[in-house]
Order: C-alpha cells, then structure tokens, then sequence
C-alpha cells in the first residue's frame, strides 16, 4: 500500500466534500436571483454552515440500498397478485380503509414530491437542498409503490380506480387536498415547518401507523409491505422535520415568532385533517387496532409534548388549542363517521352502522361520550335501515372555509352545541369550525378566501350543474351503486360473497 | 376440505385505474403507465403560490411551449422510481467494483504529474458543474408539468449529484494528500481566467425561469458538447500522456450519458414535433445556447491543449438530428 491511499478522510469530512463543498458562493448572478424564495416569509438565515446533516446518505448508497428496498416490496405484490392475496382480508368492509388511502393520502405522496423538488432547489444551504432532494424521491417512490400496491386491488374493488380525478374534485377530498396545497404554496421554510415538522415528526405516526397497522390486522399483505419498506425513508424524514426546526430557531431569534405562528396552524391543520384517520380507526376497520383517543393519547400528547417541551428553551410554546385536540379526541371519529354516514350516497367508499359488537368496542374505548351521545344516533339509524329507510342527507352543509370540513363538530366546552365561528372580510361573510381555523384565516385572509369549496362550487353550477346525480356519477366519477351507498346490500358485498364460495 | 382458489371464478371487474384505461386503453397497464400518467392534480387548485401569483400550483404555463397533451412525452427507458433505482444500483455495482480495482492496483500512485494536473485543471472543477446540474434540474422537475416530464428530471437531477459525488471520490483517489487536489480545483472554477466562462454559464442556467428553456440549455446543449468533450477528446490527451487508466474512473459517466441521452433525445423530439411554433423557439434557443456553450468550454479546451471540434460535431449532429440546428 503506499501512502497516498494510507490517508483516509473521516466520515464526516469526506460527505462535506461530497455535498456542501460542491457549492459555491456565486458572482455572476446574484444569490437572491438564484435562491429568489428563501428570504420572503422573513425568515433570517445568517449561516448555512450551522445545518447539521440530519442523515448523511451519498447517492451510491441510496441507490443500493432503495433498489434492495424495492426488488422485496414488488416481490410481494407480484405474490399477492398471483395468488389473489386480496382474498385473504379479514372483512370486504376493510378495503373501504384503502380508498380511502389511494383518493386521499397517495395524491399528497405526490404533491410531497413535487413540493420537496422546489425546496430541493431553493435553499441556498446545499446540505438542507440534498436533503429536501432526497425525501422529495422518497416521496415520489412512495406515490408509486402505492398506485402499484393498490393495483390488484383495483382490479377487484370499487372506489379507487379514478383517485386522482377524484381528488381533485370530491367534496371530501378537498379536505387533504386544501390542506397540502396551503403548505405547497407557502414559502420553502413554512413548507417544511408544516409538512416535515408537523406533519412527519409530530404527527406521522398518527397517520401511517394506524393505516399499516389496520392493514396487518385485517390481512392486507400489500400496504403492510410498502408500509414497512418506507419505515426507513420516514425515518430519515423526521430527521429532517427535526433540523428544520432546530435550525430555524437557532439561526436568529425573530424567527421566533414566526416559527411559532406557523406551529399553531399546522398542528391545527395536521390535528383536522386526522379527523379522516380516526373514523377510519374507530369504524372502518374490521379488526381494530387501538382507538383513535388511544392514539391520540400515546403519540400526541405523551409524545409530542415531550417534544415541545425540548423546544422551550427556544422560546416555543406548545401549539395553541392543543388542549382543544384532547378535549375533541373522545368525539372527531364520531362525528366524521356520521358526516360520511350521511352523505354515503356521496362517497367513493362504502358506509354503514356499526355492528352491535362493534358499539360495545366503541362504548368500552370511550366511556364518558359514546353511549350519552353517539349510540343512539346510529341505533337510531340501524332502526331506520331495518325499515328500508336508509337515511341519506341531501341538503348540502356548510363547510369551514380553511380545513374545509362540514360544520358538524362540536363545541369544545358543550358536546351538544355545534361549533360555528364567522367573520366579515372585505363585505364577505365566512365560516369556521373552531376558533383554531378562524385564526388561520385571520392571519392570511388573502390566501383562505381563494379556497375552493365543494359546496359553493357545486351551488354556483360548476361541478356539473344542480343535479347532484350527476355531480356525483359525471363531475365525481364516483360510479352509483357500485363505488358509493351503504355497505349492506352492496355490490361489493354480493362479489365477495361469490368470490368467498369459489375459494 | 380443499382450500385451493378455484381462481376461475375470481374474475376481475375492471384491468386498470380509469384514467390509465381513458389513455391506453382497457387492459392490463404496464408498472411505469399506472405510476406515471395522468397522475399530478390537475384542476381546482385552492390557492395561488405566495412565491408566484401568477401561476397556479401545477401550471403548464412554467414555459413558453404550448403542448395539446402534456403527458405525450414518454420516458424511453420507463423510469419510474423502481426500474430508476435499480437501474442506477447496477450502474452503482459496476463503478464501485472499477473504483475497487483502480485502488487496488494502486493505480494512483501511478499516475504522472501530467496527467494529475490535466485531471486537476480540466475534470475536476467539474464536480461544481454537475452540482450546478443537480439544481437546474430538480429545479425543472418542480416546475414541468406532469409526472412523466416530471420525474425524468428528477432522476436526471439525482444522478448529477451523483456524478458530482464520482468526481470528487475520484479526486479524493488520484490526491497525495486527500482533498488538496479538490481544493486547487475548486480555486480554478472560481478564479481561474479558463473557467469563468463554464462558471458564468452555470450561473446563468440558474436564474433561467423557462423550465424547457433550462433543460434544453442544461442538458441538451451544455452536456451535448461537455459530455462528448470529455469522453473522446480529453481521454485521447490522457492516453497520449500515459494517463489512460482514469479511463477506469470516468467509464460510469460514457454509461451514464448514453442513458440519459435517450431520455433527452426523446423529450425534445416531443416538444419539437408538437408544433413549428414549439421548433421555432427551440431552433432560437439552440442558437443562443450553443454558441454561449461554446465560448465557455473554448478556453478550458485551450488550457487542456484539446481541440473542442470534435465534441461539437457530435453536438451539431445530433442537433441536426433533431431538426433544431439553424442553417443559413
Ligand atoms: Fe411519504
Ligand atoms: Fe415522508
Ligand atoms: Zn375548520
């Protein structure tokens, strides 16, 4: 061996050479013409240097160890694909939890990447662009693996074939889609305030784990698969969600403020848009996993209130009506169970009542508030059903202008008034949920007043006209009889049924 | 009781996601259609950019190109994340197992002083160059509109950081004491008469707003003349002064190009055949390019006592190919 090769780097002084040393400071155009999104939301960066790579990771690595990561994942689909995995599930009712994921959480998968590729590109600290790079293909991969994990399932089940059509239109889906478009069209560091700090340090573990634990108790090989084969990418993500933060914080304090402001609203935002994932727990799954209080218990308030107590010394203070969340914990999947109850002629999924054993479940996981409150409702309805009379809501509700969800919460300190909050902007009046999106909205009038909101939309003639047959089967492509309805009585049932005797 | 599927009667009811059938029709779509058409949100978008309000989130207006159907392009090597990944993990598997055998032999320690310095002055400032590279195009993949054009950025935009990572292990290889030579390099691209002109390029590329503009720029004109630049001429003047063993090294970057050349080839044969409007543009945006391209490589081809003609043949030709070289 000679001595020229006896000279080794260390590890963390050859992937400065191979990231941020490949960086220059530029003279020939300006550094606010080459990175113009960095400085607009105020926030003061006075050194890059300061990033600490939250994962040190060069190209050749990942390429070796994602192409491992992926030749594992397809083998499984190409399994259960040939095998007819799909008959394997615990229950035909659980494939409604997959609709719900491919019209809902793959399409921002997708805006995941396309948001991370700008911010990839707008940082002017290489070794925060490489790593926004990074998980932007991640999330890109994660798009995919998806589509092709929900793939054999299309084939034999309703509600996921036209995802993306949908989730650009269907009332319901405005919800997850509002929510990522206000963090894409944000600035590079609210965007990764809200979507890798709120969203996948905070609140990750409340979205991803409910629906691959859901998916291994009910037997569906596929999103268990892919969900563990992204575990690693999520991994590096939180990471990432970490650093932003911390670095944010640390490069000048009147990003204080700011930092904080933006905390309020996305864990409200984040908080929300769960509401989707909590029903989904509570009532979609055959063989549940824990409740969505549980949840909400152990990953938000033990885990994250450790987290926000680790932030103090920057001065942030936990998220305003955090205490709101854990008073809405014991009433959010109800309440959102009985929207989409309501409006199942309206969904690209399957609804139904609860069975009598599954009320027993809910009464035990929520003791101060099913039975006084919820029980009868759907008992009621289970009654109305027997009879033939299905209960369908026609009457369009309205919405809240920044999460976008009916009013049909309930007030934080009276669990029998609705919540309703309104405001006049420029001569025009909106509307509210809470307290919380009120606030959201008073601090960008300019940006919620754009909303599009299905409701008005559709009243105003642009979803297809008045006929909400048609806005249903031709604007929504939700196709009537076989993607919507109550789940008794339902195409869906009657091919399992089938499929089950052929087995 | 047997429990085998009697999968004959398990009939599918449909082949396909819907907008995969509205495009390609009612069967079985292959991994890269499902994953890549029809995919990116398209209409009701809830709120304008706070970065740019006069675009829409996903707008086709990011260039001055009209396309009736955005998602005509195709990727001709159907990159979708998997078939990328483990494409590049095997270009991955072969470098390293030829960066294992140069260091193994010592092949280094070799070299002479010549052909250290030529690597020092003419390939290594490069790393910066493809660093440059990096940011244009995952600048383009945030800005095209649709997944396939989209994503074949975005792979484009990985794979330079890793060329840039290949340069710069490779000056770690050939360096006495490891860095020193990374360091003389990078000195070069920012003070250096012969590079100013490659650095004012790079720049400039970056505060291109046009995303087809700066690919064509980028990836078309640049490393249309870098790429054939490096991998004929500069190897002969390494063989002539006894340098051919980087050959060894540099051989990833022939694969690589090759590749993304079918990708780059495909992109502008679609954009160019869309319309004489689209050529016209491309054909203006050729002539400016190439001959900025030109005058920015001409001095450190100068420095490097290597004639840049023979890149630039290769350039015209596939240009020509393309129906975008003007003729006068
Ligand atoms: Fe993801
Ligand atoms: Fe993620
Ligand atoms: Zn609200």
């Amino acid at each position: 061996m000679n001595a020229k090769t006896s000279k080794r780097l260390n590890m963390k002084e050859r992937y400065r050479i191979m990231t941020r040393d490949l960086g220059w400071e530029p003279s020939y155009q300006r550094y606010e013409d080459i990175f113009p999104q960095e400085g607009f939301e105020g926030i003061k960066i006075t050194d890059w240097d300061q990033w600490e790579d939250p994962f040190r990771l060069t190209m050749d690595n990942y390429w070796k160890f994602q192409a491992e990561k992926e030749r594992k994942l397809y083998a499984i689909f190409d399994a259960v694909s040939q095998n007819n995995g799909q008959m394997k599930i615990s229950d035909p009712r659980y494939l409604n939890a997959v609709k719900l994921f491919i019209t809902a959480v793959t399409p921002l998968e997708y805006n995941a990447y396309k948001g991370y590729a700008r911010v990839g590109r707008q940082f002017g600290g290489v070794g925060a662009r490489i790593a926004c790079q990074m998980q932007s293909i991640d999330e890109l991969r994660h798009t995919q693996t998806q589509i092709h994990a929900m793939s054999h399932y299309n084939k034999y089940f309703g509600g996921m074939h036209d995802f993306p059509h949908m989730f650009d239109r269907v009332w319901y889906l405005s919800v997850p889609k509002s929510f990522f478009e206000d963090a894409s069209t944000a600035g590079p560091f609210e965007f990764l305030t809200a979507i890798s700090f709120s969203f996948e340090y905070v609140l990750t573990n409340l979205l991803f784990l409910p629906f691959m634990s859901g998916a291994a108790y009910n037997g569906d090989m596929n999103t268990v698969t892919f969900g563990f084969s992204a575990q690693s990418d999520e991994a590096r993500h939180m990471t990432l969600g970490l650093e932003i933060i911390k670095f944010i914080l640390e490069q000048h304090e009147d990003n204080v403020p700011i930092v904080q402001q933006w905390l309020d609203k996305w864990l409200w935002r984040g908080y929300r848009l769960l509401s989707i994932v909590g029903m989904m727990m509570d009532y979609m799954l055959p063989n549940k996993v824990m409740s969505w209080a549980e949840a909400w218990t152990m990953y938000y308030e033990e885990a994250g209130g450790a987290l926000f107590k680790e932030l103090e010394r920057y001065g942030i203070r936990p998220p305003k009506y955090a205490d709101q969340t854990v008073i809405g914990k014991d009433h959010v999947s109800h309440q959102a169970w009985f929207i989409f109850y309501q409006y199942g002629h309206a969904t690209a999924f399957n609804t139904w009542v609860p069975t009598a054993q599954e009320m027993d479940w809910l009464s035990e996981k929520y003791p101060d508030t099913f039975d006084r409150l919820y029980r009868p409702r759907f008992e009621l309805l289970a009654e109305k059903a027997a009879r033939g009379e299905r209960f369908y809501n026609d009457a369009l509700p309205q919405l809240c202008q920044v999460c976008q969800i009916p009013l049909a919460i309930t007030e934080p300190d009276d669990d029998t008034l609705l919540s309703h909050r309104d405001t006049v902007h420029d001569g025009e009046r909106y509307h509210f949920c809470s307290d919380g999106c009120r606030d959201i909205f008073h601090h960008e009038p300019e940006k919620y007043v754009q909303a599009w909101l299905p409701v008005h939309q559709i009243l105003q003639g642009n979803c297809g006209g008045a006929d909400m047959e048609k806005v249903i089967g031709d604007y929504y492509r939700i196709e009537m009889g076989e993607d919507n309805l109550d789940f008794e009585g339902s195409a869906e049932q009657r091919r399992w049924a089938a499929w089950k005797q052929a087995v | 009781m047997s429990v085998e599927i009697k999968t004959a009667e398990i009939t599918p009811i449909r082949q396909t996601y819907g907008h995969t059938k509205r495009r390609f029709g009612d069967k079985p779509a292959t991994r890269y259609q499902e994953a890549s058409f029809d995919i990116q949100p398209t209409t009701n978008f809830h709120y304008r950019p706070m970065f740019d309000e006069h675009h829409e989130l996903y707008d086709t207006g990011y260039t001055a190109l009209v396309m009736e159907d955005w998602y005509a392009f195709s990727d001709p090597r159907q990159f979708y994340y998997g078939a990328w990944v483990a494409a590049r993990a095997k270009l991955q598997e072969n470098t390293e197992s030829s960066f294992a055998f140069f260091e193994k032999r010592g092949l280094g320690a070799r070299l002479n002083d010549d052909v250290r310095r030529l690597l020092t002055r003419c390939l290594l400032p490069l790393r910066h160059a493809e660093m440059g590279a990096n940011m244009n195009n995952v600048g383009i993949a945030a800005n095209a509109y649709g997944t396939t054009l989209s994503q074949a950025h975005m792979y484009h935009g990985m794979d330079r950081l890793a060329v840039a990572q290949y340069l710069s292990r490779i000056g770690l290889l050939i360096d006495e004491s490891p860095g020193a030579l990374l360091a003389e390099a990078k000195t070069l691209w920012m003070e250096e008469a012969a590079w100013q002109g490659v650095r004012r390029y790079v720049e400039d590329s970056l505060v291109v707003e046009d995303w087809a503009e700066l690919s064509l720029a980028q990836n078309l004109i640049f490393d249309g003349l870098l790429y054939p630049f490096l991998l004929e001429s500069l190897d002969a003047r390494l063989m002539e002064i006894d340098g051919g063993d980087i050959a060894i090294l540099t051989d990833f970057m022939g694969d690589w190009f090759k590749d993304g050349s079918r990708f780059i080839d495909a992109l502008f044969k679609t954009l160019a055949g869309e319309s004489e409007a689209n050529r016209v543009q491309l054909t203006r945006w050729v002539a400016h390019w190439r001959s900025r391209a030109v005058e920015a490589l001409t001095p450190v081809a100068i420095d490097a006592d290597i004639e840049l003609d023979a890149a630039l043949a290769v350039l015209d030709k596939r240009l020509a190919k393309l129906g975008l070289l003007e003729t006068h």
